[in-house]
């Protein structure tokens, strides 16, 4: 469903490459992950799958769902079906979550010719989401992520992915700054996500948030480029050893 | 004086570069001030001596006095002499004959807000029978009013009708010596609304110059005048979301409300004129005076206000809080983009004992705009227990417009209570972003950030105008976000 040929990008404001040619192929239903140290490249990958115009791509293919993604605005890309969980989710005062959220789902639906769910609808969803999701019902009427603890906005990221159904949910670091329960309940929101076939691209520095969504393939990113990709067993294998092997000295573990 | 033949020439030069056709009356002063600019002005609208004579003591004050030049704000001066302060009301073969005549860009405006074709042509100035219709439907509410005591008129018409009451309350609020423009505006109005609401009496219905539209072209000087008797309630709507179009540059308009004991007035405003061209070129200068008195016990008087337009913005809608328990509002949305510039607040004067007032001001600067929050707080010896919260919001969309704020606190009396807040923020690319990646457009994204930003202000205007007003705010930031 997603399938990245030679992928070169840079920030469009800076001569230095950043990403020197990625290949990657999800299929539906696949949980990828993406892990690398500091500085390889991950939060470029996902900024420039999400169509943020800060990076420029320069050479290469992205395909998703049989769509050119490159040529898509970022909006289109989001209605086509891609979600990113943002590792620093933004603050929006003066704008509640359910209005936004709202706002998103009706423009996904308009964006495929469906009609508008009207407020009554959109709460019977929502409600029975955040029940599911361990969300509590006043974060619907709170300004979007603000004033929220990290684990919150992880949460409120989650909650929005499971209310927009993507085609392709990717999580980036959606581990970092959680303690161990918000962990764990972050990933059974992502878990019951998983099957049909939906992808999923889980993008982390840790191995940590592997052992509960475990992948079916991880890649290893160094220096703007996949290293290596394997099994769940790759993983492991990096929380043993570091990032050493690839000539970057730091670990893989919290 | 000039000739009439000279007189005629001038006017038939001077509207000749607008392109209009120039089959015109006669009546017109020539440009410039004088005492006898006035006499003539004054005896063509027959009014009583009172006012002549009032018109001409704020004429020597004007004289005395310096345009201000406290405000954020730059401009070129204004030529006072080359202003003509009296123009016949257009007749209907001045106007354009249809809308094909009327400037694109603006009909394009009127198409985004969603104005009906018939409204259009009424605020585009076109001369056309619909026009009538409306005189019609405001015939229709005028009687109704009637039947309740409420006088809602042009003001000449009141001075003309009602002369005592003008005599009584014209200048009570602000007075002819009050400052520069509101001496300018006492010794050369020309019309605007006046409404009293006699003892005791609800108004039923939100009163809106809307109706009087094509009453009386109220021109650059406007005068508005409203009077709330004990218990009385009145809500007063001016202008609306469209633009008008005026081919004045300099509007000073002053508005008196006078609320006896118990009584409340709300009075919102949506101003929508002209901001000029990308360079700022041709926009309107509103250089306002607006005050309200509370001056019974328990008395209310509550502005809104949302400021999208003209080039320059200069305007203060105040509350004296004389009554006892008297409540003084101040909600504003001033947006300035563009070349734009606006400096704007409020002052609150409490004089009575447990006297209230809340500021809320909401202010937003895009492209070069300049926005300025200018607030006054004055609590005075004699009142006891007074309260103010005010908060003045900033938000900045790009990075070549600039937010100001400039709150002034006096407090004489230690039993006071003032709080003030203040927040400046930034619409910031990484949350448009942020509400793109969830499907929503940039345009909308900025929109819903902005809406949220003044919805403490839209929701105290009345509903329909709500709605317009975030209308107009969505389609006025089209295209500020790249």
């Amino acid at each position: 469903m997603l399938s990245i040929k030679n992928l070169h990008a840079k920030v469009a404001s800076e001569p230095r490459e950043i990403l020197h040619g990625i290949d990657l192929d999800i299929r539906p239903g696949e949980v990828h992950a993406i892990m690398g140290p500091n500085g390889s490249g991950k939060s470029t990958l996902v900024q420039v799958l999400a169509g943020n115009e800060v990076y420029e791509v320069t050479d290469g293919s992205v395909a998703f769902l049989g769509k050119d993604l490159l040529e898509l605005d970022p909006e289109d890309r989001a209605c086509e079906g891609i979600f990113v969980a943002f590792q620093y989710p933004v603050e929006i005062p003066g704008i509640s979550n359910a209005y936004f959220l709202r706002a998103a789902l009706n423009a996904k639906r308009a964006y495929h010719g469906e009609p508008e769910l009207d407020a009554m609808e959109f709460l019977t969803q929502a409600r029975a989401k955040m029940k599911e999701l361990g969300v509590t019902p006043e974060m619907l009427n709170r300004p979007v992520n603000v004033g929220f603890s990290g684990g919150e906005k992880k949460r409120n990221e989650v909650f929005q992915m499971s209310m927009l159904d993507p085609r392709l949910a990717i999580l980036d670091e959606t581990d970092s700054g959680l303690d161990i329960d918000a962990l764990k309940t972050v990933a059974e929101g992502v878990n019951a996500l998983r099957g049909g076939d939906r992808g999923i691209l889980v993008v982390t520095h840790y191995q940590r948030l592997l052992d509960y969504i475990v992948p079916d393939v991880v890649h290893v990113l160094v220096n703007g480029k996949i290293a290596r990709s394997g099994g769940k067993e790759l993983a492991l294998e990096l929380e043993e050893r570091g990032y050493v092997d690839y000539g970057i000295n730091q670990p893989a573990t919290v | 004086m000039k000739s009439e033949t000279q007189q005629i020439e001038e006017f038939a030069k001077r509207e000749y570069k607008y392109g209009f056709v120039t089959n015109i009356e006669m009546d017109v002063a020539p440009p410039g001030l004088n005492p006898d600019v006035i006499r003539f002005l004054s005896a063509k609208k027959q009014e009583p001596e009172f006012l002549l004579e009032w018109r001409l003591k704020a004429y020597e004050n004007w004289l005395k006095m310096e345009e201000p030049h406290w405000a954020h704000l730059h401009y070129e001066p204004v030529d006072y002499q080359a202003i003509s302060y009296w123009a016949a009301p257009k007749s209907n073969d001045d106007r354009p004959k249809s809308l094909d005549e009327v400037d694109p860009e603006l009909l394009e405006t009127y198409e985004k807000l969603g104005i009906p074709l018939r409204e259009r042509e009424l605020l585009a100035g076109v001369a056309v029978d619909a026009v009538f219709d409306s005189v019609s439907v405001a015939t229709t509410f005028k009687e109704k009013l009637g039947e309740l005591g409420i006088i809602f008129c042009p003001i000449s018409e009141a001075v003309r009708e009602h002369p005592e009451l003008v005599q009584k309350y014209l200048g009570s609020v602000v007075p002819y010596n009050d400052n520069f423009f509101a001496a300018l505006n006492s010794a050369v109005f020309t019309d605007g609304s006046f409404v009293y609401v006699p003892k005791g009496v609800r108004c039923p219905m939100e009163l809106s110059t809307y109706f009087r539209i094509n009453a009386a072209q109220t021109g650059q000087f406007e005068r508005t005048l409203i009077i709330a008797e004990e218990g009385a309630y009145v809500s007063y709507l001016e202008g609306c979301t469209a633009p008008m179009r005026d081919e004045n540059q300099l509007h000073a308009a002053v508005v008196e409300l006078h609320a006896a004991k118990d009584a409340k007035i709300k009075y919102s405003t949506v101003q929508n004129w002209y901001p000029g061209d990308e360079q700022g070129r041709g926009g309107i200068f509103n250089f306002v005076t607006k005050r309200g008195k509370c001056a019974g016990d328990r008395s209310k008087i509550s502005w809104t206000q949302v400021e999208t337009g003209s080039a320059i913005t200069w305007k203060y809608p105040s509350v004296i809080l004389l009554g006892d328990e008297s409540v003084g509002e101040f909600y504003s949305v001033a947006l300035a983009r563009g070349r734009q510039q606006a400096d704007t607040g409020t002052k609150m004067i409490h004089l009575g004992r447990n006297t209230s007032s809340t500021i809320v001001s909401k202010g937003i600067s895009a492209g070069h705009g300049q926005n300025s929050y200018r607030g006054l707080v004055k609590i005075n010896k004699a009142a006891d227990n007074a309260r103010n919260y005010s908060q003045c919001d900033s938000l900045l969309i790009g990075d070549q417009c600039g937010a100001h704020t400039f709150p002034y606190i006096e407090i004489r009396n230690p039993s006071a209570t003032v709080e003030h807040e203040a927040s400046t923020s930034k619409i910031g690319e990484d949350q448009i972003f942020y509400c793109r990646q969830r499907g929503i457009s940039a345009e909308d994204a900025v929109g819903m950030i902005v809406n949220g930003f003044c919805k403490e202000v839209f929701r105290e205007l009345p509903m329909e105008f709500a709605v317009e007003a975030q209308k107009l705010l969505g389609v006025s930031l089209e295209g500020s976000v790249g």
